[in-house]
């Protein structure tokens, strides 16, 4: 197990929290009510949160000198290793809803199994994110049975959201030679034994929705080797431009 | 002459001192130490903690910690920061529960972090009524939910469970 493979594990786990909580940061002021605004925003801080300790891990990994602003400000978008689910764009509140829905029960579970970690900081920061994450899940999932079981068109809107975001899950589920020797040293999570209890947990949400399970299609993968959709570049370019056009600048 | 054991309690205890006045920049009404946020005392550093994962706060409280020891001369002393044991609202100190009491906030129940977070109706910091109910899980900041009571209908935050 090389520091490399490390190096590549935090990045992973630190860009999913990163480009979610971007993400979530675009519906500051737009949300629907109050209440929301300040949940999403309480969400997307506490991913960001998350990106922080997970991408400095990744540069003390590194020793290239690269501390979690320069990898989250100065990298390209090649080189980010994000799932596609997370920068899929926000759509309306119900396509938010869904993704979030999706994302923080993943989430959960694995953090779950990373307080586990032989990786002394992987474990401290999953111990310390698991107890926010479940909040979020219970957002999530509140809202998926108040907009599934709501009016016509609020079930339409959530059915359409999560439709578009289904595509996705399988990524999450996904296990590639760069991590496989992680998870053989007891340092990642073997997310694919994960599939079970969360596809359990999707499905009785979605049944107090009064929501079907999507129609199995084809998984959308590469998010992990950096081949992205479009949407990507172009949240990386509103995040990151301040840095680029004034290096280093603080405030 | 002072053995170095007493000397080493002496500084813990003029440090813990020192800390005890600086207050949380969101929450002013409780300060660092009564928070939990101090985890330890040892020759020549302060080891503190977060609260929350994306707690804004936690570099403003850092800066307050450093110029509280910078006044009082322990300008050698280091700040670390830990993440392990994580944080719980167990370790808000009894003074600290009945200052965010005072102060408006509803404190969260002891050993409430071992609990489901579907739970317990918050008790009314002002009139003590537990008749009272959650009109937002997420606040004005990522500590607190937004409450109101239905005996005295006055809104107030709470602290809270984590």
């Amino acid at each position: 197990m090389s520091d490399k493979a490390l190096f590549e594990y935090a990045c992973r786990l630190g860009d999913d929290s990163l480009i979610l909580g971007q993400r979530l940061s675009e519906w500051c002021g737009h949300a629907p009510m109050l209440e929301i605004d300040l949940s999403l925003a309480n969400i997307g801080l506490d991913l960001i949160g998350q990106a922080t300790h997970f991408l400095k891990l990744a540069g003390d990994v590194e020793g290239k000198g690269r501390d979690a602003d320069a990898l989250a400000f100065r990298r390209d978008v090649l080189d980010f290793r994000n799932c596609l689910l997370v920068e899929q764009p926000n759509g309306d509140f119900a396509q938010t809803i869904a993704r979030q829905f999706l994302f923080s029960n993943w989430q959960e579970l694995l953090f779950r199994d990373l307080t586990r970690s032989r990786n002394e900081t992987i474990a401290a920061i999953a111990a310390k994110a698991v107890k926010e994450v479940a909040y979020h899940t219970r957002f999530a999932d509140e809202w998926m049975v108040r907009l599934g079981d709501g009016t016509d068109e609020s079930r339409g809107r959530i059915a359409a959201g999560l439709d578009w975001m289904w595509r996705f899950v399988d990524e999450l589920f996904e296990v590639d030679a760069a991590i496989a020797p992680l998870i053989a040293a007891g340092i990642g999570a073997d997310v694919r034994a994960l599939r079970t209890e969360w596809d359990a947990r999707v499905a009785k949400t979605l049944a107090d929705a009064t929501l079907e399970l999507p129609k199995p299609r084809r998984a959308t993968l590469g998010g992990r080797a950096g081949h992205h959709s479009e949407h990507l570049g172009h949240l990386l370019s509103e995040m990151q431009f301040l840095q680029r056009a004034y290096p280093g600048a603080t405030w | 002459m002072v053995s170095a054991l007493s000397v080493t309690v002496s500084l813990r205890d003029r440090v813990l001192e020192i800390l005890s006045a600086v207050h949380d920049p969101e929450i002013p009404c409780i300060s660092v130490v009564d928070l939990g946020i101090v985890r330890a005392v040892r020759d020549g550093a302060v080891v503190i903690t977060p609260t929350y994962t994306g707690c804004p706060a936690t570099i403003a409280i850092e800066a307050s910690i450093r110029a509280a020891l910078d006044r009082a001369g322990l300008a050698d002393m280091k700040i670390e920061t830990t993440l392990s044991p994580p944080w719980t609202t167990d370790w808000i100190s009894e003074k600290g529960r009945e200052e965010l009491r005072i102060y408006g906030i509803a404190p969260p129940p002891r050993g409430a972090a071992k609990q489901s977070l579907r739970e317990q109706a918050a008790k009314c910091p002002r009139c003590g009524s537990s008749s009272t109910e959650e009109l937002s899980r997420f606040g004005s900041t990522p500590c607190k939910a937004l409450h109101r009571c239905l005996s005295c209908r006055e809104p107030f935050d709470l602290f809270k469970c984590h």
